[in-house]
């Protein structure tokens, strides 16, 4: 008999891979929403799987709506949004599909600074509403061979340092220790680093201890000339600080793809030209969702097989 | 006594030369559709223009002293060279300088284009984040680009690429032996070889209309187009694919009647679209200023020209 699993919907997990999971299982879609514990209980208490994303998260009620669960797959990088306290009360497995979008993030990293850097938006927007016939676009800041910070030199920091140096690039780079393994310069202290730099990019972690990292002081040893850009999480940021300081001209601009209080932007941050604004969308290519699915099913697969799962979390 | 010396006045180019050249020389600024007084023809030693705004035969003509034309730009083709050349006066000008904007521009472009840079960017602001979520990009790590034109400013796109370990191609009317990229002789197979095309070939009549419908086709429903070559792109060919759905995007720098943009583009969700901003950055304009009156400087030091015309 194929197990029963829900298969929560959101954009990256379609309506559409539904049928390649009915070959292996008894589907149950379930709509992201309020009321998804709710719902969850009454599609029955045979329900072994939760195919997940980190959009739509697993919190206590729906795990504890579901008193068969063995397995929670969030297909996606990060397990933020699945309480992973309540899964291990009861022993249950969770998976990711760590390393799959790191390079998207990169990337995104990069777009971000040259659209800041070189007033793509702005002078997307000036084009478009037709003012080219009447007027110019001031001139923008050159991104190749200048100095580049990079807070938290991970997966994808290191990533980022690659695609710098091929933008010609010194790259810098920032971790509460030295890493052995890397030659760029090392600044123990993010002030420092990003007085040094002309563009800081930030890749690090959210934990307790890089909440607010960025602050006005960091902001101010940026400098007028300097952008900053967020890959990481909106909490790295102290984004009252940050806004003063592209209002008042502390900094020069910002790409940021991550907020303090997500989907929620601030009205004043979006009312600024020398910002790049993203809804959270770093990870998000067509090519990576395609994987990270590949890698979810791999671990249904596993865990049903009674075989070691892929990338195990818990 | 400071020499005198001919500014042609380009609001366009808005180059920060004034500066430079008042302590000096006495600058006489030739607003933009004037003629030069004639109290002051006769003065002029040296004139100093852009390669947007060139100099004719008829302004050569006008300055009976004029002892050498500096060009603050990499294009000489609205110079009358042949009309300086009668004369004996020479010509500078300043190449190279903005090749690396032009590379980090066309790749930047690239990255908005496959990324969806602007479109969230307009999609948070219009605080729609609220309401759903924005469509995927296409990835651009690891993909194969193909580079139409591969001369100083293609090269510069390649090494650009090689940091996003992708697999460069290109087209040009030669193989180039000193490159290790994969070479097409055809354009249309080239188009289909790859992922993404970027155009930086050199714009003229023998590159007019380049990128045609059947390149378009070749590159097909996943592909995405970049074009920093004025006229290489048929425009309505181009309209014509991305309204249909024959590629995926486009970003382009350049237009077949700028500053005027068809509504059928700035009306469209897939494209990127930019005011000719390639070489428009501040250390571009800075430098191009500094080269510019280095040359005169060498001139009326009497020592050889940093940047002759050849």
């Amino acid at each position: 008999m194929k197990p029963e699993i829900i298969l929560v919907l959101t954009p990256s997990n379609p309506p559409r891979i539904v049928p390649a999971l009915k070959e292996h299982f008894v589907v149950h879609p379930l709509a992201i929403g309020d009321d998804m514990a709710r719902t969850a209980a009454r599609l029955g208490g045979n329900v072994r799987a939760l195919v997940t994303t980190t959009q739509a998260g697993a919190d206590a009620p729906l795990i504890d709506a579901l008193p068969k669960l063995e397995i929670i797959v969030c297909s996606s990088g990060h397990v933020d949004t699945v309480d992973r306290a309540t899964a291990r009360k009861r022993g249950i497995a969770v998976t990711n599909a760590p390393g799959i979008s790191a390079p998207d993030v990169a990337d995104f990293a990069i777009a971000h600074l040259m659209a800041v850097a070189r007033e793509i938006s702005k002078c997307e927007d000036f084009v478009r509403s037709g003012r080219w016939t009447s007027g110019l676009m001031p001139l923008s800041t050159r991104v190749s061979g200048k100095t580049l910070g990079i807070v938290g030199m991970g997966e994808i920091g290191r990533i980022v340092a690659r695609r710098a140096e091929g933008l010609d690039m010194t790259v810098c780079y920032h971790e509460p220790e030295k890493m052995p393994d890397v030659s760029y310069r090392y600044f123990d202290d993010v002030i420092e680093l990003a007085r040094h730099v002309d563009f800081l990019s930030l890749h690090c972690r959210a934990e307790p201890a890089t909440r607010h990292l960025v602050d006005r002081a960091v902001l101010k040893a940026l400098g007028p000339q300097g952008i900053l850009v967020n890959m990481a999480r909106g909490v790295v940021v102290d984004e009252d600080a940050l806004i003063e300081a592209l209002e008042s001209g502390g900094i020069a601009g910002a790409g940021l793809d991550v907020f303090e209080n997500e989907p929620h932007v601030p009205e004043r941050l979006r009312a600024l030209t020398n910002v790049v604004l993203s809804p959270h969308q770093g990870a998000f290519t067509e090519e990576a969702k395609a994987d990270m699915l590949e890698m979810a099913l791999a671990n249904l697969r596993a865990h049903f097989a009674g075989q070691a799962l892929i990338s195990p979390v818990l | 006594m400071k020499p005198d010396i001919l500014l042609v006045e380009d609001i366009s180019t808005a180059l920060p030369i004034l500066e430079l050249l008042e302590p000096h020389y006495t600058v006489h600024v030739l607003p933009e559709d004037s003629e030069v007084p004639a109290a002051v023809a006769g003065r002029i030693r040296a004139l100093v223009t852009t390669t947007n705004k060139g100099v004719d035969g008829a302004l050569i003509d006008a300055l009976p002293n004029l002892e050498m034309i500096a060009n603050a730009g990499a294009h000489l083709d609205r110079i009358d060279l042949a009309a300086a050349r009668a004369r004996a006066i020479p010509v500078t000008y300043t190449p190279g300088i903005s090749v690396a904007e032009v590379a980090d521009l066309a790749f930047a472009l690239l990255l908005s284009a496959a990324r969806l840079t602007c479109e969230g960017d307009r999609y948070v602001r219009a605080g729609r984040w609220h309401d759903g979520m924005l469509r995927f990009g296409i990835r651009v790590n690891r993909k194969r680009l193909g580079i139409v034109g591969l001369g100083r400013i293609g090269r510069v796109v390649a090494k650009r690429a090689r940091g996003f370990a992708m697999e460069v191609h290109y087209h040009e009317p030669n193989e180039m032996t000193d490159v290790a990229y994969r070479y097409h002789a055809d354009l249309i197979e080239l188009a289909g070889a790859v992922d993404f095309l970027v155009v930086t070939c050199t714009s003229g009549p023998e590159t007019d209309g380049l990128i045609n419908g059947r390149v378009l086709s070749a590159l097909g429903s996943g592909g995405v187009l970049v074009n920093m070559a004025r006229r290489a792109v048929d425009e309505a060919a181009l309209i014509d694919a991305l309204e249909n759905g024959v590629i995926a995007g486009a970003a382009l720098d350049t237009f077949a009647h700028e500053p005027r943009v068809p509504d059928a583009l700035t009306t469209m969700e897939n494209v990127v679209l930019q005011a000719h901003m390639g070489t428009k950055t501040w250390e571009t304009k800075r430098a191009f200023a500094a080269r510019t009156a280095a040359n005169l400087d060498a001139h009326f030091a009497g020592a050889p020209l940093p940047d002759p015309v050849p």
